[in-house]
């Protein structure tokens, strides 16, 4: 914790305090530790997938379209999100924020969509009861799902603190963290949309 | 409110009200002195809110011994209702209840904490930084754990302790095993699970990034280097714990179908996710273990360890396999043989670096001239007694062998060896060896003595007849016998080795009474002339700031080298203010918080696990909003150094 004040002006911003550089490493590890959290609710899916006893199958209840948009929009708010880091670089408050700002309402409309997505299933009778497919499906799905809406949520304080604060070590350091924890869920994502949804429509 | 409690607590069990009296005494009694010597604001301040890690530190290792004396209790009440066939002092419930509560406090809330008290003290001191890297996140890791404890703890006067074994293994668990006392395992362990992923996280950024100046991580200390590893296992192997409890919990609370038998679910996944956490485990609490040995013997060897960097390599060695291993918990459990075979190989492969590290302790202890304190006692038994454990692990490795072992007593003494000779005899050895470093004052060293030969005599009269136990077929989990099936003499004999150990116990526990009223002040912060930073510092218990000026290293034993030197201690050190963080009391709202929630899972009250569960998430918010001015910090001054440093300049 020494030396917190002592600034190096040569590295990005988020880098110049020892905290930062600190915080941003512990992150880095916090994300291993996430790969592992979804890697067992990943095997866990894999390893209950074929227990399926009654209610419907994935290829009978997914939409290809459907979910090849969330799929766009949740990629999009990571592209987004890259360009408000690439506008706090360039020390552009105001150009930082407004990527913020989109990559969250892309964030949201995929949170949207998947609780759509959740209340059509649950219709056509795939609910989280229904076997260990659908347990494990929601266990997965629904894990990344809050995981977005906590990003959203702590993004949305990030967005405050910068108002009110301006760009400091300290604000830059939470909004590069927190945009390194939404490429994190983009990441998973994909893994979800290749091996549940993609797989899970294979005639 | 009042039927809710009443239906709960539990009343009809003589040993259970004498429990709860207890208890509700003791805590009156912790009331009555703090209010009377007007010690709250002094509880709040200096331990509570504290973010200091030799602190935080002892907190861990008292709430370990708490824990240790609870576990202690339920393996003499087992060992007492196995000492005669047919014997009536337990019901075949009670008995499955404490021998589950017995693993998984032993386990979970004894040797984690013991250990994670003992890095928490030391690490730091030891590669010369002036805290962790994240003070904050340890306070919470702290009292996580320590409400995870209590949620733990309290079923068994509450709403009835689990019966499912610490390896709590579907269907049993979920279809067989109805009442809150599964919840309480699972929701326990959850509460407990997010402090040690935070601590895990901490001490790799703390050893990663906050050595002092020159110490390579070739250079670093065994036990910081094994605390290293070990935090590696914590931070991948608890998630996977962290998602199968939660798979089950959906599986009692929300009718999910993880590891139910109908609707498609599998009850060996539990066993796969279990093992494939537990085993890693396993490691996370020896690995440490061998890194305090490592250290206790160079120190009283007067050598630098033998074979530094082997060590190492058979340490990351070690840490890789962990994870390839599990399935040999249940080789009996269906597996097909090549599956069996492959783990086979894989678990005696565990021997090869284990058997490096023995050598290296071997080859520290060769022609060294030993000083036999009590410390160096623990280490010295842990090395043969631990043979045996590993031995026997290699035996019951064996697939086709083990079908004969399975489930017997053979494996309850195995891993006793283990986890006792290794891990219990690493606390002790540790303990004693820091307590100057925690408290200021040595332990009583005849008395230390006493309680090893009780103990560690004790551990082997009762679990060597256990071996023996097994091979003539007595299986674990069984909570009486017949006089026909021949194992009376043998379970006499392992119930007189359990009392032993507890004497040895409460020996321990004397001799920090004994000690706090008549061991000398240590005078320097060099008590045993030790080897590494820890013992570089001016006075016995470090400052808050630990160094005044940061340590350069040259070599392994820095502080060794330092004293051959001479630059040890230098007095004429021109101070700077120091900067350090602000103590916080955040985490300890935030942990009751998730205390309130794991309650109202355990009960399925959702008022109450919605508030504990929002609780939480508004005291992360305030953290955020808060957090700049929090990590401001301040300053120790120079006069306020010069003042702590003190006690060495009048001996200089």
């Amino acid at each position: 914790m020494e030396n917190t004040n002592k600034l190096n002006t040569n590295v990005p911003l988020e880098y110049q305090t020892e905290t930062g550089k600190l915080n941003i490493l512990g992150f880095w590890i916090f994300l291993g530790a996430e790969v592992a959290l979804f890697s067992t609710l990943y095997a866990a899916y894999f390893a209950l997938k074929d227990g399926v006893m009654e209610g419907p199958l994935p290829i009978d209840v997914f939409d290809f379209n459907y979910t090849i948009i969330m799929t766009i929009v949740l990629l999009t708010s990571s592209f987004t999100s890259g360009l408000a880091i690439h506008e706090m670089r360039r020390n552009n408050i105001k150009a930082m924020v407004v990527w913020l700002i989109i990559t969250l309402l892309f964030g949201a409309g995929f949170l949207y969509m998947e609780i759509a997505e959740f209340i059509h299933l649950v219709h056509s009778g795939a609910t989280l009861g229904t076997n260990a497919l659908w347990s494990s499906f929601y266990l997965l799905t629904g894990t990344h799902g809050v995981h977005v809406a906590i990003g959203i949520v702590w993004i949305t304080l990030i967005i405050f603190q910068a108002l009110k604060r301006g760009l400091t070590p300290d604000t830059a350091k939470k909004v590069f963290v927190s945009s390194l924890y939404w490429h994190f869920l983009d990441f998973v994502w994909i893994f979800v949309f290749t091996g549940v949804y993609l797989l899970g429509m294979v005639k | 409110m009042v039927e809710f409690i009443k239906d709960n607590l539990i009343l009809n069990d003589p040993m259970i009200v004498g429990a709860n009296i207890s208890i509700l005494l003791t805590v009156i009694v912790l009331v009555f002195v703090l209010t009377y010597f007007k010690k709250w604001k002094w509880l709040w301040t200096e331990w509570i809110t504290t973010v200091d890690h030799k602190r935080i530190g002892i907190m861990y290792i008292i709430s370990a011994l708490l824990m240790l004396f609870r576990g202690g209790v339920d393996a003499l009440l087992m060992r007492a209702q196995l000492t005669v066939p047919n014997a009536s002092f337990l019901s075949s419930q009670h008995y499955n209840e404490i021998f589950t509560t017995h693993g998984t406090i032993m386990i979970l809330f004894m040797a984690m904490p013991f250990l994670l008290g003992l890095m928490n003290v030391v690490v730091p001191l030891q590669i010369g930084a002036r805290d962790v890297a994240f003070p904050y996140l340890n306070n919470l890791s702290f009292w996580s754990f320590f409400f995870g404890a209590i949620l733990f703890n309290i079923s068994f006067v509450f709403g009835g302790s689990p019966d499912a074994g610490w390896t709590n293994y579907a269907p049993l668990a979920i279809e067989g095993s109805p009442g809150p006392g599964i919840n309480y395992y699972l929701l326990g362990l959850q509460v407990s699970g997010i402090g040690t992923l935070l601590t895990g996280i901490n001490f790799i950024v703390t050893i990663i990034k906050m050595r002092a100046p020159g110490m390579t991580l070739l250079r670093m200390p065994m036990f910081s280097w094994t605390t290293l590893i070990t935090s590696f296992i914590i931070v991948f192997a608890f998630p996977i714990l962290t998602v199968t409890l939660a798979m089950m919990t959906f599986d009692r609370l929300f009718g999910t179908h993880f590891f139910t038998l109908t609707a498609g679910g599998n009850p060996m996944l539990w066993a796969n996710f279990f093992w494939l956490w537990g085993h890693p485990e396993v490691y996370i609490v020896v690995l440490p273990a061998f890194g305090i040995f490592s250290e206790v013997i160079a120190t009283f060897s007067r050598k630098t360890l033998f074979g530094h960097k082997s060590m190492i390599i058979s340490l990351v060695v070690i840490s890789g396999l962990s994870f390839l291993v599990w399935v040999h918990h249940f080789y009996t459990m269906g597996g097909s043989a090549n599956v069996n075979n492959i783990f086979s190989i894989t678990t005696m492969a565990i021997a090869i670096p284990t058997g490096i590290k023995i050598f290296n302790w071997l080859g520290t202890l060769y022609k060294a001239r030993i000083q036999f304190t009590a410390a160096m006692m623990w280490a010295l038994a842990f090395i043969p007694t631990f043979v045996i454990g590993g031995v026997t692990g290699v035996m019951l490795g064996m697939a086709a062998a083990d079908f004969q072992y399975h489930n017997t007593y053979f494996l309850i003494a195995h891993f006793h060896y283990t986890l006792i000779a290794g891990v219990v005899f690493a606390c002790f050895a540790g303990f004693v060896y820091w307590y100057p470093k925690m408290f200021g004052h040595k332990m009583n060293e005849p008395i230390g003595k006493w309680a090893f030969w009780f103990f560690t005599i004790g551990f082997n009269v009762c679990f060597l007849p256990q071996f023996l136990l097994g091979f003539a077929g007595m299986p674990r989990r069984v909570y009486t016998y017949l006089p026909e099936d021949g194992w009376t003499a043998l379970n006499v004999v392992s119930t007189i080795g359990a009392v032993g150990m507890g004497i040895g116990f409460v020996i321990i526990v004397y001799n920090v009474y004994y000690s706090l009223r008549h061991s000398k002040m240590e005078t320097t912060g060099d008590s045993w002339n030790g080897r590494t930073l820890e013992w570089a510092t001016a006075t016995a218990v470090p400052p808050h700031y630990n160094f005044p000026v940061t340590p350069v290293v040259k070599d392994v034993d820095a502080f060794w080298q330092m004293k051959q030197e001479g630059t040890a201690n230098k007095k004429d050190i021109e101070y700077e203010p120091i900067h350090m963080p602000n103590n916080t009391g955040t985490p300890f709202v935030m942990s009751i918080f998730f205390f309130i929630a794991g309650f109202g899972l355990v009960f399925e009250i959702w008022w109450m696990a919605i508030l504990g569960i929002a609780g939480s998430f508004g005291c992360m918010i305030f953290r955020s909003l808060r957090s700049h001015v929090y990590d401001k910090g301040y300053y120790v001054s120079v006069e306020e150094i010069k003042r702590l440093e003190q006690p060495f300049h009048k001996e200089a």
